[in-house]
């Protein structure tokens, strides 16, 4: 026996691999990563730590500024919360019930996704003005939506609509029926079978979507910024104020509520991981 | 071609998979390499392929040390456990795949690749089936077509992961004889793993028995069946009852026979281990001498499964399940059912001394 | 008397003179009340804004239609929008590949920060990913003084556009194929190279051809948003009608221009981009398999 024969011969971080290009496509990867979305977002750290403490926090206690975040994370979690109501009905008609139409109404839950925001902004305040054909029989009644806070609750649950429903769906689909079953031959009513048996593993799969929503709402620029009156302090939301400062060159500001921002965005990204690693280790993955 | 392992460990992570393997493998020889899950022995198939390697030891083929040499060069074949045949390819061009990608220079005429393909299918009996894709065959089709594209490269060491593991009984049978004569006629070194003892001492010219990555015992089919050298190699080559038993001076008591167990194995308490079909039930006013040990006290049948050409009685003895395989002549002879009294008498026991632990 | 007790007990115990029915669905008038209610949100929130779209661009006319959507600006903003495809498509399908190859034939620490980070564009608001770009290459910027001094303009120009919608097109193709090529696992790979075949060969003929779908689907999900993307082209754009317009800005520019018809009518080609985009996809999903297994930004 040789020495060599002793020496170890694996590279202590990853495991020896008959297959190729690890370090050609793990390099790439990091390389193009780090030059279109690390290097950007890094700048954008760099700038706003660079503005110091004081500057920051006057920027970011402003009453614009305050305001802002009021309306957008306000109005985001009145969205999330009607996606979650609506989505969750729509995900069980969709899965429980057959009905005329039941393929394409299933597609089209992926519009939002695919349609451009600007377009997403312009049909909805043409459909919502006072002479719209929806805004046209709410104004009577002096519910005045585009160029109003509802306008804008209107547009953030278009764009969260699809969360909810397609985190909820894959879940509804694999419920046993079996579980259903043995609750009603326990003598169980319907209701009480919905809301003890049905909706516990729903749960979490909600909350995620409600969570992806909201994360989507308050990032959301193009289709508000067409139905809002953009009125700062009033329906002036955080992404417009960020493009506001940026057309003023006022770089340091912007980057400082950005940073607010993505601060923020980051925390739901972990409570959204969490609340997936707790149903993993709740249900066995 | 002849393999030489020597002294293979490695680990993963915390849990050492091989132990300092050491086996030598024999020209055109037929090894199994059988064991449970976790022995060991499918990360030692695919260090001989070449798909993994060890923290130390030496893998020789002929000599040359291969841990090193690229997987191109190493003249190995590997059929899969689940086959990994391309679902995308026909079977044709899945057996042709390996000369296919040959470089260039090295690379048979297009004409030649398809005779050799040809002959291949004609080999594996599958030459109808060229144009299907394995989506449309069957588990022991898919298995030929995996045999026969390995084969296509000439492979000087053929290695098979649990061959008929995804395989229904009835062809597991079928193919075995088939492989068995394949191997015959083309003499190709050949080593398979399998967790099947039956599979392993029906196919094989040896077989390696681990556990817990090491190699417990090395021999051929009977070797290993008539004088397993450790309980392990006992007990997983078939049901063992297992008596308790003193050993003094090189002698171990069983029952009311001394029999001699050889110098090295050390005073203390020990096991005795009998095949079912070595027990032997007597009534219990049977006084008769025999040579075999009988054990003081009486058992009590508990169950007869007189199904078969033998039947099975589980008795119960001290505070212990004696499995015992008797024909059926004696079952009626002796009048065993269920409640009956009888006594003991152990066959070829084989006495190995008791793990502390 | 306990036994008696007991028979007497017994015996009270309904008999079942006609079939129970199990509650294991609603009863029919809620089932339809539900549909009616899920199908009224979706009128409201997804159909009419879709049919609007179509309604307002045609509501001059359809000469006014067809003018508008070949109008000069108008056709360079179609040429921008497709040549910004052209390139960040194919340069993210190149990347989501080889990040997806390297993610799930390897075992290697830090695995999971590595997906987090291809995931991060999806958490980021494009308003922010557009900024990003003008706080290095704008004129205040990192590089500002050099790419002035240099005469290169990113900012408010074609190159900008094209980074901000790499960025935010980033993970599309990434995301599809992780988890396809994860549940394949290494055996295909690793068979043909017992078969001897080059890297390159195993990859070519085993890998790729097992990918294709979920490459394609993550290619016409990359197409859509990149063709789609507002927030974070307008504000790196500059808005120069006719040359740093994308469809989606110039939409927004005849809208602020209350050109109404013709901003819908640009609008209607991206909403039928996206209806194509989106029977496409189900096309793929139902002929392949390929669940939607998270939903995607």
């Amino acid at each position: 026996m040789t020495a060599s024969a002793l020496a170890p011969r694996m590279p202590v971080w990853r495991q020896r691999s008959v297959l190729p290009g690890f370090g050609l496509t793990l390099g790439f990867t990091l390389a193009y990563l780090g030059l279109i979305v690390l290097i950007p977002l890094g700048a954008l750290f760099v700038q706003t730590a660079g503005v110091g403490w004081q500057a920051l926090w006057a920027e970011l206690t402003s009453a614009r500024t305050l305001a802002a975040f009021r309306i957008s994370f306000g109005l985001s979690a009145l969205a999330a919360l009607a996606n979650a109501v609506f989505g969750l009905l729509v995900a069980w008609v969709l899965v429980r019930y057959t009905f005329p139409g039941r393929r394409i109404v299933d597609a089209l839950i992926d519009l939002p996704f695919a349609l451009p925001t600007a377009v997403a902004g312009i049909a909805l305040t043409a459909l919502y003005s006072d002479s719209g054909w929806i805004g046209g029989l709410l104004a009577p009644l002096g519910i005045r939506v585009a160029y109003a806070p509802l306008g804008i609750l209107v547009a953030l649950i278009f764009v969260g609509l699809p969360f909810v429903v397609r985190t909820v769906e894959p879940v509804l689909r694999e419920l046993d029926g079996e579980l259903e079953a043995a609750a009603a031959l326990l003598g169980a009513r319907r209701w009480q079978i919905l809301v003890r048996v049905v909706l516990p593993p729903l749960l979490p799969a909600l909350l995620t979507g409600a969570t992806l929503a909201f994360a989507r709402a308050i990032g959301e620029y193009g289709s508000v910024i067409f139905i809002s009156s953009n009125m700062p302090g009033v329906s002036e939301i955080v992404p417009l104020l960020i493009v506001v400062k940026l057309e003023q060159f006022d770089y340091a500001g912007a980057a400082a509520v950005a940073t607010l921002m993505l601060i923020a965005s980051f925390i739901l990204l972990l409570v959204i991981n969490l609340i997936q690693a707790w149903t993993r280790r709740r249900h066995g993955g | 071609m002849e393999i030489q392992v020597e002294d293979l460990t490695k680990s993963f992570g915390s849990t050492l998979v091989l132990d300092r393997i050491e086996l030598k493998i024999r020209e055109g020889e037929f090894l199994g390499l059988l064991g449970p899950s976790g022995s060991g022995k499918t990360t030692l198939l695919r260090v001989l392929a070449g798909l993994d390697w060890p923290e130390q030891g030496r893998v020789l083929f002929d000599g040359v040390d291969v841990l090193d040499v690229p997987l191109e060069q190493r003249p190995v074949g590997l059929v899969f456990q689940h086959y990994a045949l391309f679902p995308h390819m026909r079977v044709f061009d899945n057996v042709a795949f390996g000369l296919e990608v040959m470089p260039r220079r090295r690379r048979p005429p297009k004409q030649e690749i398809a005779d050799r393909v040809e002959r291949l299918l004609e080999l594996v009996q599958l030459e109808d089936l060229a144009d299907r894709f394995p989506g449309q065959l069957s588990g022991g089709q898919r298995q030929r077509v995996a045999l026969a594209r390995t084969l296509a490269i000439e492979p000087q060491l053929l290695l098979l992961d649990e061959p008929f593991g995804a395989l229904d009984a009835k062809v597991r049978v079928e193919l075995r004889r088939w492989l068995r004569d394949l191997h015959d006629s083309m003499g190709i070194t050949t080593v398979f793993v399998t967790h099947d003892q039956e599979e392993a001492l029906d196919l094989a010219d040896r077989v390696a028995v681990m556990n817990e990555g090491r190699i417990e015992q090395v021999g051929s089919p009977t070797q290993i069946y008539e004088k397993p050298k450790t309980p392990f190699v006992y007990d997983f080559l078939g049901e063992a009852n297992k008596f308790d038993c003193e050993v003094e001076d090189g002698v171990a008591r069983v029952g009311n026979k001394a029999l001699p167990v050889g110098r090295r194995m050390r005073d203390g308490p020990a096991v005795a281990y009998v095949r079912p079909h070595d027990v032997v039930l007597r009534r219990i006013d049977d006084r008769s001498r025999s040579e075999d040990a009988v054990l003081p006290g009486e058992a009590t049948v508990r169950f007869v499964s007189a199904l078969g050409a033998k039947a099975s009685v589980e008795l119960s003895y001290e505070d212990r399940l004696v499995e015992a395989e008797i024909t059926r002549e004696n079952l009626a002879e002796l009048e065993i059912s269920r409640g009956k009294r009888c006594r003991l008498q152990l066959r070829l026991p084989h006495i190995f001394p008791k793990d502390p632990s | 008397m306990a036994v008696e007790a007991i028979g007497r007990r017994a015996s009270r115990v309904p008999q079942v003179a006609r079939p129970v029915r199990l509650p294991l669905t609603e009863p029919a008038p809620v089932r339809w009340v539900l549909i009616g209610a899920a199908l009224a949100f979706l009128l409201f929130f997804l159909v009419l804004p879709f049919v609007i779209v179509f309604t307002e661009a045609l509501a001059k006319g359809v000469g006014v239609y067809v003018a508008a959507i070949t109008e000069p600006d108008a056709l360079a903003a179609i040429e921008l929008t497709l040549l910004t495809a052209a390139i960040a498509v194919p340069l993210n399908l190149v990347f989501g590949v080889a990040a997806a190859w390297a993610i799930t034939k390897f075992e290697f620490h830090g695995k999971s920060l590595l997906i987090t980070l291809i995931d991060l564009p999806f958490s980021v608001s494009p308003v922010i990913s557009g900024m990003v770009f003008i706080l290095l290459f704008g004129l205040q910027g990192w590089f500002g003084p050099w790419l002035a001094a240099h005469g290169i303009r990113i900012v408010f120009a074609v190159p900008g556009i094209i980074l901000a919608t790499l960025f935010v097109t980033l993970p599309f193709v990434a995301r599809e194929l992780i988890p396809v090529m994860h549940q394949q696992g290494t055996t295909q790979e690793e068979a043909a190279r017992m078969l001897r075949a080059s890297g390159w060969k195993t990859f070519r003929r085993v890998t790729l051809p097992s990918i294709k779908w979920g490459v394609l689907y993550g290619v016409v999900l990359c197409t859509g948003r990149a063709i789609g993307e507002f927030g974070a082209v307008s504000v790196i754009s500059g808005h120069i009608s006719g040359l740093t317009n994308t469809m989606p800005l110039q939409v927004e520019v005849l809208y602020n221009d209350y050109d109404f018809a013709a901003a819908f009518a640009v609008a209607s080609l991206l909403t039928l981009l996206a209806l194509v985009t989106l029977i496409i996809r189900t096309t793929l999903e139902w002929r392949a398999g390929i669940g939607n297994w998270t939903a995607e930004p």
